[in-house]
């Protein structure tokens, strides 16, 4: 009892409650869940990538004779190889590598608009959320002339058994290889891609917000930091799916 | 500034509470687009209740046709329309009601009743917190699951009738609405439907986890959490984690459907025609599906483990029998639930060797129970225990996990699976582990639970008529399947008078329907103690069961904020029942060890 005054405090600990044991706000906390509930989703696409890569036959003769066909799948260089304005011109992966590029430079000026929040420093984070946005912009429009090719095709298409073309792709039919090829890249990059978009748009309304001095009257710029955590999610997504389609 | 962050929102949980609240809110702020996790609790449990009986309805419907095959249904006309021929089931509809009691009471009511409904009430409760992490968005997780049930419901009514690939979706079935008319429309509500229910589950589950990680009141470190909280806790991680898995399953089978893609499809020929779909796999699907569909049968039984562990201690006036060992094997639990998927496919073609590793892991699973049960029961022993209706269905709780999980051993079992997959000792062994047990916890739940809810009690006599009727008629109901289980008599068929090797199980199939008719009126007399009390029922205390849990230390009937004062501060345990040398038999976790001198343990003097 004689040192009860001093003891009748609960403990205090990191886990003794009454604290953020993680040292991240709630909101911090919902968006790391999230995002590891949403890995899972891709997760999941991605092994169904997989499996069913596995399940056709890899062409196994020398990539100079390379045809397309559906009996194998097809090598992504020769997929992926046209560049806007270079038409015929054989650059493989040359411009999935400037998207790529240019996805990841939007993570840069993400980190230094989450930076200057932390600076409360609204010029700097207008500033870099405006060239995140713009990068982001970027990327989806590059993705949208991908697509474009992809589902147009190219001038030879593939040659069918009874001997007429296809040209370009679409969800049952595709001039590069199996049915499941076009499918898993329409559906995978296309989910990803809705997620950029998501991100994207989230990214225009903190601009609006900054701009409107939202966060700066709050005192703090936590909302920059979360959609920064989502963005670099998504870049991070990428960088699997650059892996999945277009390296292996 | 994240400690600022914290003081920030009190203090506007506190102006709120003591001024604008009451007179600021009108009807519909306070009610239906409430962002106070009780109203969002209650929202869920009407809700649940309201799937419940419709779940239960439908296989009253199809326990029919199994009972009496040659009977004719007339009467049923009136309300079935078009489904009842000349007083015969349709047989599609057949398939249509099992898909539809499957998809609504795993999902609609064991998941999204049972989780939505105790994991908001209690977790900020019990934990100390004025309300969730984000109320907005537990709101929106409530009013997301609302649109899931709507279409869900609609589903029931439109012409071609609900999904009717069983509760799993399997495709190609489910993929080709030429197959039967259960995958036309039916089929595309309910992945709509579904793929809503996975984005609600996500938005209370994120929540749930953040509040119990960051909301906890000063003092309530993780080993100081009732049970139930840290149920809810690991219930909300494994839905995190595994929905969206179905997600991705689900999105995936809506382009095989919808957009004309393989992923699912390979080689079909049907209806005299070859489809053209190649190279995808249905197995995919299963392996997919089940990646969610096995942890969710813990997102099932988890909560219930915390309820009836919360109840039965405090029923029995006795710590918790093992506490640390209660969590561990929950963490057990949780882990193992992700890596046994597989033994639901052992008769795909699988690997026998991969078979074996999946047995292997799922046999696991019978420790950590095994680890629970004993725990329950060495609880119980010689406790000074009070039957209360809640405790009752405590009690029988454990005993129908006993009975559900020993054949859950046998079935586990790869080689033994070949002759009793998807067979009636399958749907024997699932409603006892899994379904009545579950739905016992969540009875429990809502006994024990309602004075806090609305203030008054439930009727003690009533509830225990109803209890003894849901015992009996859950036992009389799954026992005798497991005989036509072993039998061979397989799942989801509409009628086996042909086949004469089934013929003498005729009898043992009317008494299980008879006894699923009891079962099911039984609830009305629920349902009637359940409305009947919120309006009627005998007036609460604030602590009617002498309980030493946060909630409890509550105004009767808490507003918006839970606590008029502040929040109380946590010193021990939850679990400090019939302490020797304490004057009452209970200890309310917010007492200080300095007010308790008689009756501290030797090491606990230290924190006088």
């Amino acid at each position: 009892m004689s040192t009860s005054t001093t003891l009748e405090e609960p403990k205090t600990g990191t886990w003794d409650g009454g604290n953020e044991p993680l040292k991240a706000s709630y909101g911090k906390l919902m968006m790391w869940f999230f995002l590891l509930s949403d890995a899972f989703t891709f997760g999941a696409f991605l092994i169904v990538y997989g499996l069913s890569r596995h399940s056709h036959l890899p062409y196994t003769g020398r990539p100079e004779d390379f045809q397309f066909s559906t009996e194998w799948w097809p090598i992504p260089e020769k997929v992926f190889n046209a560049f806007p304005g270079f038409h015929g011109v054989d650059l493989p992966l040359a411009f999935v590598a400037l998207m790529t590029m240019i996805l990841i430079l939007s993570s840069v000026t993400m980190v230094l608009a989450v930076e200057a929040g932390h600076r409360m420093d609204k010029n700097d984070v207008q500033k870099w959320l405006l060239w995140t946005i713009l990068f982001g912009g970027t990327f989806l429009g590059c993705q949208a002339w991908e697509w474009t090719h992809f589902i147009t095709g190219t001038d030879e298409g593939m040659l069918l058994a009874d001997g007429t073309r296809v040209f370009g792709a679409n969800m049952t039919m595709n001039q590069y290889g199996p049915p499941l090829f076009a499918n898993l890249f329409f559906f995978i990059t296309g989910f990803h891609g809705f997620h950029v978009t998501i991100g994207w748009v989230l990214l225009v309304i903190a601009f609006i917000s900054t701009v409107n001095g939202v966060y700066h009257k709050r005192g703090h710029y936590e909302m920059v930091e979360k959609i920064g955590l989502y963005w670099h999610f998504v870049d991070l997504v990428w960088v699997f799916v650059f892996t999945f389609f277009y390296l292996i | 500034m994240s400690s600022t962050d914290i003081s920030l929102n009190k203090d506007v949980h506190h102006a709120h509470d003591e001024h604008d609240h009451h007179h600021d809110q009108n009807f519909f702020e306070k009610y239906i687009f409430s962002q106070d996790h009780k109203v969002i609790a209650k929202q869920f449990l009407f809700a649940g209740i309201f799937w419940g009986f419709i779940g239960g309805f439908l296989s009253i419907i199809f326990r029919l046709q199994l009972g009496w095959p040659e009977a004719t249904f007339t009467f049923l006309e009136p309300i079935m329309g078009n489904w009842i021929v000349n007083g015969k089931i349709d047989p599609e509809f057949y398939l249509a009601l099992v898909t539809m009691h499957g998809t609504i009471m795993v999902f609609f009511v064991l998941t999204a009743g049972l989780s939505g409904t105790f994991s908001n009430f209690l977790i900020p409760l019990q934990i100390g917190a004025r309300d969730m992490a984000s109320g907005f968005m537990n709101m929106l997780s409530f009013w997301v699951f609302f649109l899931a049930s709507v279409i869900m419901f609609w589903s029931l009514f439109i012409e071609t009738g609900p999904a009717g690939g069983g509760w799993t979706v399997y495709p190609p079935l489910s993929a080709l609405p030429q197959a039967i008319s259960g995958s036309g429309l039916g089929m595309t509500l309910w992945l709509i439907s579904m793929a809503l229910f996975i984005v609600s589950q996500l938005l209370g589950g994120v929540n749930y986890i953040t509040t119990v990680i960051n909301l906890r009141t000063r003092g309530m470190s993780m080993t100081k959490l009732p049970l139930t909280i840290w149920s809810f806790f690991l219930t909300a991680i494994l839905g995190l984690l595994s929905f969206p898995v179905l997600l991705s399953a689900a999105l995936l089978l809506i382009f095989d459907r919808s957009f004309g893609t393989s992923f699912f499809l390979s080689d079909i020929y049907i209806a005299g025609e070859a489809l053209s779909n190649t190279g995808g796999s249905a197995i995919l699907f299963q392996h997919l599906f089940w990646f969610l569909g096995h942890p969710e049968v813990y997102i099932v039984i988890l909560p219930t483990f915390g309820i009836v562990s919360e109840v039965i201690a405090t029923n029995a006036r006795k710590p918790i029998f093992g506490y640390r060992a209660m969590i561990g094997s929950m963490l057990g639990i949780a882990v193992l639930s992700f890596v046994v998927w597989a033994h639901h496919m052992f008769v795909t073609g699988m690997n026998p060797f991969l078979g074996s590793v999946f047995m292997f892991l799922t046999l696991i699973i019978a420790v950590p129970s095994a680890v629970k049960v004993f725990n329950w029961i060495a609880t119980l022993w010689r406790g000074n225990i009070r039957f209360t209706t809640a405790m009752m269905f405590a009690v029988a709780f454990v005993s129908l996990f006993i009975s559900g999980g020993l054949t859950g051993i046998i079935l586990g079992n790869s080689a033994l699976d070949i002759q009793l997959h998807d067979t009636y000792f399958v749907i024997a062994h699932f409603h006892l582990v899994m379904g009545a047990a579950a739905f016992f916890g969540m009875f429990c739940g809502i006994y024990h639970w309602f004075p806090k809810m609305f203030g008054r009690m439930m009727d003690e006599k009533l509830g225990a008529v109803h209890f003894w009727l849901t015992f009996l008629s859950a036992y009389l109901v799954f026992m005798p399947m497991h005989y036509i289980g072993i039998a061979g008599f397989p799942r989801r068929y509409y009628s086996w008078t042909g086949f004469d090797a089934f013929n003498t199980f005729t009898d043992l199939n009317s008494f299980i329907s008879i006894a699923a008719i009891l079962g099911f009126s039984a609830q009305l007399i629920f349902l009637f103690n359940f409305v009947y009390s919120i309006f009627k029922g005998r007036r609460a205390t604030a602590n009617p069961w002498h309980s030493n849990t946060l909630e409890w230390t509550t105004p009767v009937n808490p507003g918006h904020g839970n606590w008029p004062g502040e929040i109380p501060a946590v010193y021990r345990w939850p679990y400090d029942y019939s302490k020797p040398g304490a004057p009452e038999d209970y200890i309310p976790q917010n007492v200080p060890f300095s007010q308790t001198q008689s009756s501290n343990l030797p090491y606990e003097r230290d924190l006088e």
